[in-house]
């Protein structure tokens, strides 16, 4: 049995990290939210730009991101700043969050008389919030209550055969120690969806997973793009790739090779599911590390070649670079160099293995590089229809 | 000492593996690696950039090209081991392509 140490939460969940989450329930409210986060240690904020102006699916969609992502086992107890007279339901927010059973609070600052007022009443809230859950110990917790979420960014050449690889390994020995493992980024599926069908666990599975590809080009469709042509594109035929599939494949490594268990919609929270999920995001990282943070994952595995250094306020997020040079050029800000199996020092086991024993570490408590430099202030909630 | 020039190969049912090095040039040899880390000396055909890849097996006409243990394409040559493997040896599989491709394959 394989054991790490969390915070185990009312509902049964167990976090990677302790905080008090400041939730805007509407980008007018970011401003107070962050100025409270600053006020108060052991919180952090989720600055989005949505929550009004919006047609219902959005706001109904933005709603259920705010309460999955309140859900998050690393947040001990939340805070929500609402404005007043939001498009999303606030209310809401607040009653399925206080029956989780961690301390919610809310505020409103039209209600308190201003910016000014609400920051006050709110710092002291957060203050009170953190006095309550700061002393929580961590308690043994299984290998198979994880949920590791898992994205690539800022590809190069090395990231289909190096990082991604190396992500691969650990996603399958996660799925055989009975935990849970989300994959994202309906995009690059495209030219690789037949082959990921395949490892569906079901015919319903699998039409999910063609189901969301086609929503997406759909999407891109509607504004006069069409994402398949010209794929693999000039510079990528350059760079070696040969094919849609060698493209989509590179990406779709990171996934290991284990069966898909299901499709989860971009707000949805992870209860009981355990071994693979794919969720319906897209590949930017404001928007799937927000979406990945509200499935309620503790720590994210996150695979680049250039040098991508972006994170998430309350999960840690493990950069693997698959670029030996990019690493040495960008230490400060990448966790594991996945380079040395190409330079043929290591192999995809070893440093497979490296990067388990790394996110055994990051769920005890061990900073990430990204954690440390608070590099995580971008982020989103992706949504679908225009804004008003 | 020679720089050692790397072939990866990430899955066992590859056929192919991608170059890790500059100047693989015809006649170059170069070490396939695994994930184990097994490895085997390959003498490469063709000049090979950083990034693109030989065969590892040789691969006849019509048959499926492997990489991360899937299919990425048909071989549209014959392929001997060690040769270079892209665009001009390799055709995509996939039926579906862009808006003009599914319109012609609806009409039919």
């Amino acid at each position: 049995m394989t054991t790490w140490y969390g915070y185990r939460r009312p509902d049964g969940s167990v976090g990677s990290r302790n905080y008090v989450g400041i939730i805007p329930a509407v980008t007018c409210a970011n401003d107070v939210a962050n100025a409270i986060c600053r006020e108060v240690q052991g919180t952090v904020t989720f600055l989005h730009h949505q929550g009004c102006c919006q047609l219902p699916p959005d706001l109904d969609r933005v709603t259920e991101t705010l309460i999955s992502l309140g859900k998050s086992p690393n947040l001990g107890a939340v805070l929500i700043v609402s404005l007043g007279c939001e498009g999303t339901d606030h209310a809401r927010m607040y009653e399925e969050l206080k029956a989780t059973g961690k301390p919610v609070e809310i505020i409103h600052i039209q209600e308190l008389g201003g910016v000014s007022k609400a920051v006050r009443e709110g710092t002291d809230i957060a203050r009170r919030l953190v006095m309550q859950i700061s002393g929580q110990l961590r308690e043994p917790a299984d290998i198979s209550e994880v949920i590791m979420s898992i994205k690539c960014g800022g590809s190069d050449t090395t990231s289909g055969m190096a990082s991604n690889c190396v992500i691969g390994y650990v996603a399958d020995k996660l799925v055989d120690l009975g935990a849970t493992v989300i994959f994202g980024e309906t995009t690059e599926f495209i030219g690789g969806e037949h082959l990921l069908a395949r490892r569906a666990v079901n015919e319903d599975v699998a039409k999910d997973i063609y189901r969301i590809v086609d929503e997406m080009e759909t999407r891109a469709k509607s504004i006069g793009c069409d994402m398949r042509r010209g794929q693999p594109t000039p510079g990528n035929i350059a760079g070696g790739l040969s094919s849609i599939e060698e493209k989509s494949l590179g990406a779709i490594v990171k996934s290991g090779t284990r069966p898909i268990q299901g499709v989860l919609d971009y707000p949805e929270h992870v209860t009981t599911q355990k071994g693979l999920w794919i969720k319906d995001t897209p590949g930017r990282e404001p928007e799937i590390l927000t979406g990945m943070a509200a499935t309620g994952a503790q720590f994210m595995c996150f695979s680049t070649g250039r040098g991508a250094p972006q994170g998430f306020p309350c999960m840690p997020v493990i950069k693997i670079c698959g670029n030996p040079n990019t690493f040495e050029n960008m230490k400060d800000d990448m966790d594991l160099n996945a380079g040395l199996i190409l330079t043929g020092d290591k192999t995809i086991e070893e440093v497979g293995e490296e990067a388990f024993a790394k996110l055994l570490r990051v769920l005890n408590g061990e900073m990430t590089k990204n954690e440390a430099i608070q590099y995580f202030t971008s982020l989103d909630i992706f949504c679908l229809g225009p804004v008003i | 000492m020679e720089e050692l020039k790397i072939a990866l190969k990430v899955n066992d049912l590859d056929n192919v593996a991608t170059i890790f090095a500059n100047d693989v040039t015809d006649g170059t040899v170069v070490e396939m690696r695994d994930k184990k880390g097994n490895r085997e000396q390959i003498t490469v055909k063709g000049d090979v950039p950083y990034g693109h890849k030989i065969a590892v097996a040789d691969i006849h006409i019509g048959e499926q090209i492997t990489k991360y243990g899937e299919e990425i394409g048909i071989a549209t040559k014959e392929i001997v081991k060690g040769e270079y493997v892209h665009v001009h040896n390799l055709d995509s599989m996939r039926g579906r392509g862009d808006w003009e491709t599914e319109k012609e394959a609806e009409t039919v």
